[in-house]
């Protein structure tokens, strides 16, 4: 009885310290201008498929490439 | 147990814990205004502003939003309607919350409160505290929200749409001379820091060739690998930081790492000309990873560290400088104290980041309290962190690091008997041992903050880790960490007003807006770098060491910038016919407005001529006109310049005056234009809001 349901435990836990460490990673990321890439090809997949979308170096060098055009920039 | 009764059970709980809060806020607060004469405990301000920020966000910052503003979950917002997975990204409110902190957060909070601490450390924190809950967090979340209504338009753009062109033109080219003085001012704080410092000047060199490695790597070798990149960057960063302290102690290394003040502005302005013209993934983008990650570390670990080694306060709470005769920067408590706190207090630069990149990832209008004003109130967090760095330093040491050349001389001993007669006993031997301790031939008139912040992070990390062995250490490691992000804003501040002068010349020729051009871009670039790099350069062989002329030059642009996005924000309010709240920004903009125009019309008029730049002319050309020669100038031609720059600071406070007084002249018509139309004007995207609001 006590087994399944520590397992259960631990299985819970896992999850939610996968689903924090994610987070953290994506909150790091856009820190430095660049969204989440899952995020960007399920948007495509949903609302454009059929049309190609940008593999994660093309993504990664076109993020880099906007932030800095964009003028938000930072703060003093 | 019902759910009614759990309801009930939760919301006594949750009283009660609010209760608690407020009392102990109150408390540490009292401690913090009220104990004279015997040193408090840096804990007291931490807790004191931590339960301010709680009571204000729960009491203050949700009204705001729920009552005036009736933020709407239902309405889709930008990220929602207009997803693209890549500007436009409905995001997590977290990880949200991070990526604007990381925007706003940069060098004014931490270089603000350190000079303002001449006056003592109460009137700057009850400032910062005061200022953000009332104005600062109140502009970023009305900002922030104002946008969010509007498809995540500019700040300009936004102007332009709800008062008109005219005031749009005036506001925009407001903004291209605050980001003017904010890169001199910048640029001038490393100047400061690295003058005469082999060691520092070694590791900031080292991040040039670091950034690189890592530019490649994040290029050709591990395509957006951006954790590898900093990773890598970051153990070659420490190694620089390091192999520094051989480079300062080696006779034949340590003079290639030394240079003069000059030497140093006539390096960073070709560096800024040269790194604005690279591509963005080589110098910029990597240093910008490196910077933005060392950031967040820093101020994380100065908060453990001042939780857990609890520092004493040595910076008396009020000093005899409240009168105005400080030496760090000249004038009296009003308005001078209000303008040299900007970033932590207000700061009108957010108003840019506010409605940048962050509206566009809202995920839905109900997140807007906790980032805009959560967001500012964790900025404040960080200025009153950089008011306790510079208030655990021994008072005499503060004022050797702060205070002019021109005041103080150039030797510890007559450094020492003049502070020691301002009141902050000191003797040659501990400015001597204190430049030793962190590594560094000279700690006087060191002025801009960020060896101040870095002496005072070197005395709280050292009772962390280390002891007085790994001074040196840290305090480099404040200086780089301070250089680093400075000069990637130095970078890319020079990109946005290269884009700005490519945009406002290219109104009158066509062909210079195209931005791809290379003559474009090197002409655009050589403008914006020629125009900070000359203020920057006034600044370095100004007689009162630069930072106490120009830091009031900067204070004045950030607040006047806040004026104007307050402005705008009543404007807006009054359109959505919610005049009856319109008081929660007409209040700060009347403060910030009485401010900044009492300040910039001082420092072109005041007759004192450590004040008014018109009088400090005056005094030169006085002696110029009977052949003589006032220190510091040592030459004719030393005076005519110190009278040129004056003439230049005074147009420049002047020009300020003039576009806060301009948008508000615009920002009253508009505004008695809404209060006589009884239907809601305001421009909103989805038009949803126009029909179902009115007050």
């Amino acid at each position: 009885m006590v087994l399944p349901r520590s397992r259960e435990l631990l299985e819970r836990a896992r999850r939610r310290t996968q689903y924090l460490w994610s987070m953290l990673v994506q909150t790091f990321r856009l820190m430095v201008g660049v969204p989440d890439y899952e995020t960007y090809v399920r948007h495509r997949q949903e609302k454009h498929p059929g049309i190609p979308w940008m593999s994660h170096t093309e993504f990664f060098r076109e993020r880099q490439r906007k932030r800095y055009e964009s003028g938000a920039g930072k703060c003093c | 147990m019902t759910e009614h009764s759990r309801t009930m059970q939760s919301s006594g709980f949750s009283k009660m814990v609010w209760f608690l809060i407020s009392i102990l806020g109150a408390g540490s607060l009292g401690v913090v205004a009220l104990s004279r004469g015997e040193p408090i405990n840096a804990i007291w301000l931490v807790i004191a502003a931590v339960c301010t920020y709680f009571v204000a966000y729960r009491f203050y910052g949700l009204f705001i939003a729920h009552q005036v503003l009736q933020v709407d979950p239902s309405l889709p917002t930008p990220a929602m309607r207009l997803n693209d997975g890549l500007d436009y990204v409905p995001t997590q409110k977290y990880v949200l919350f991070g990526h604007h902190f990381a925007a706003i957060a940069g060098a004014g909070p931490l270089v603000g409160p350190v000079l303002a601490a001449q006056m003592g450390y109460l009137p700057g924190t009850l400032w910062i505290l005061a200022g953000v809950v009332f104005a600062g967090a109140v502009q970023d979340m009305l900002v922030l929200f104002i946008s969010t209504r509007r498809d995540g338009r500019s700040l300009g753009d936004i102007v332009r749409l709800e008062m008109g062109k005219s005031a749009g033109a005036v506001a925009m080219i407001g903004v291209l001379l605050i980001m003017i003085i904010i890169l001199a001012v910048l640029a001038l704080v490393v100047v400061k820091a690295l003058a005469g410092s082999p060691w520092g000047t070694f590791t900031v060199f080292a991040t040039i060739p670091i950034a690189l490695i890592m530019g490649i790597y994040g290029r050709f070798i591990r395509p957006g690998k951006i954790a590898e990149m900093s990773v890598i960057g970051f153990v070659l960063l420490m190694s620089a930081l390091v192999f520094g302290q051989h480079v300062s102690e080696s006779a034949s290394l340590a003079p290639l790492f030394t240079y003069t003040a000059i030497q140093l502005a006539m390096i960073i302005i070709g560096y800024g000309f040269a790194a604005s013209v690279m591509p963005v993934w080589l110098l910029l983008a990597p240093r910008d990873y490196l910077s933005t990650f060392l950031k967040i570390g820093a101020i994380v670990a100065l908060a453990i560290g001042i939780v857990v080694v609890m520092p004493m306060m040595r910076m008396p709470a009020l000093t005899r400088f409240i009168d105005g005769t400080g030496p760090v920067f000249s004038g009296g408590l009003f308005p001078f104290l209000f303008i040299t706190i900007a970033c932590g207090s207000v700061s009108g630069f957010h108003a840019l980041i506010s409605s940048g990149t962050t509206p566009k990832m809202i995920e839905s209008e109900a997140q807007v309290p906790f980032v805009g004003y959560g967001g500012m109130l964790m900025e404040s967090f960080v200025a009153i962190m950089a008011m306790v760095a510079a208030g655990v330093i021994d008072p005499g040491v503060y004022f050797a690091l702060n205070s002019p050349a021109a005041l103080i001389g150039t030797d510890v001993a007559n450094a020492a008997s003049v502070i020691s007669g301002w009141g902050f006993t000191i003797t040659p031997d501990v400015l001597l041992q204190t430049a030793k301790d962190v590594g560094e031939s000279s700690i006087l008139s060191r002025a801009g903050g960020a060896p101040t912040l870095a002496v005072g992070m070197a005395h709280i990390f050292s009772g962390l880790i280390g002891g007085k062995a790994m001074m040196g250490f840290w305090y480099h490691f404040a200086i780089l960490f301070e250089a680093l992000f400075i000069l990637t804003a130095v970078d890319a501040g020079t990109r946005v007003a290269r884009f700005m002068i490519q945009d406002l010349i290219g109104s009158v020729i066509p062909a210079f807006r195209a931005t791809h051009s290379w003559t474009n871009n090197l002409i655009g670039s050589a403008i914006a770098v020629g125009m900070w790099g000359y203020i920057l350069y006034t600044g370095v062989i100004d007689p009162l060491g630069g930072i106490n002329t120009l830091w009031p030059l900067f204070g004045i642009s950030n607040q006047m910038l806040a004026a104007v996005a307050l402005i705008m924000c009543t404007v807006v309010l009054l359109k959505m016919k919610k005049q009856r709240y319109a008081w929660v920004t007409i209040i700060p903009t009347t403060f910030l407005l009485i401010c900044t125009l009492t300040a910039g019309l001082q420092k072109v008029f005041s007759d004192v001529p450590a004040i008014g730049f018109l009088a400090h002319a005056r005094k030169f050309k006085d002696s110029l006109a009977q052949g003589q020669i006032i220190a510091p100038a040592r030459t004719l031609e030393q005076m005519h310049q110190i009278v040129w720059n004056d003439y230049v600071d005074a147009t420049l406070a002047g020009a300020f005056v003039a576009v806060v007084i301009v948008v508000l002249f615009y920002g009253i018509q508009v505004a008695r234009k809404a209060l006589a139309n009884p239907k809601v004007t305001a421009l909103e995207s989805h038009g949803v809001a126009k029909v179902t609001r009115i007050a």
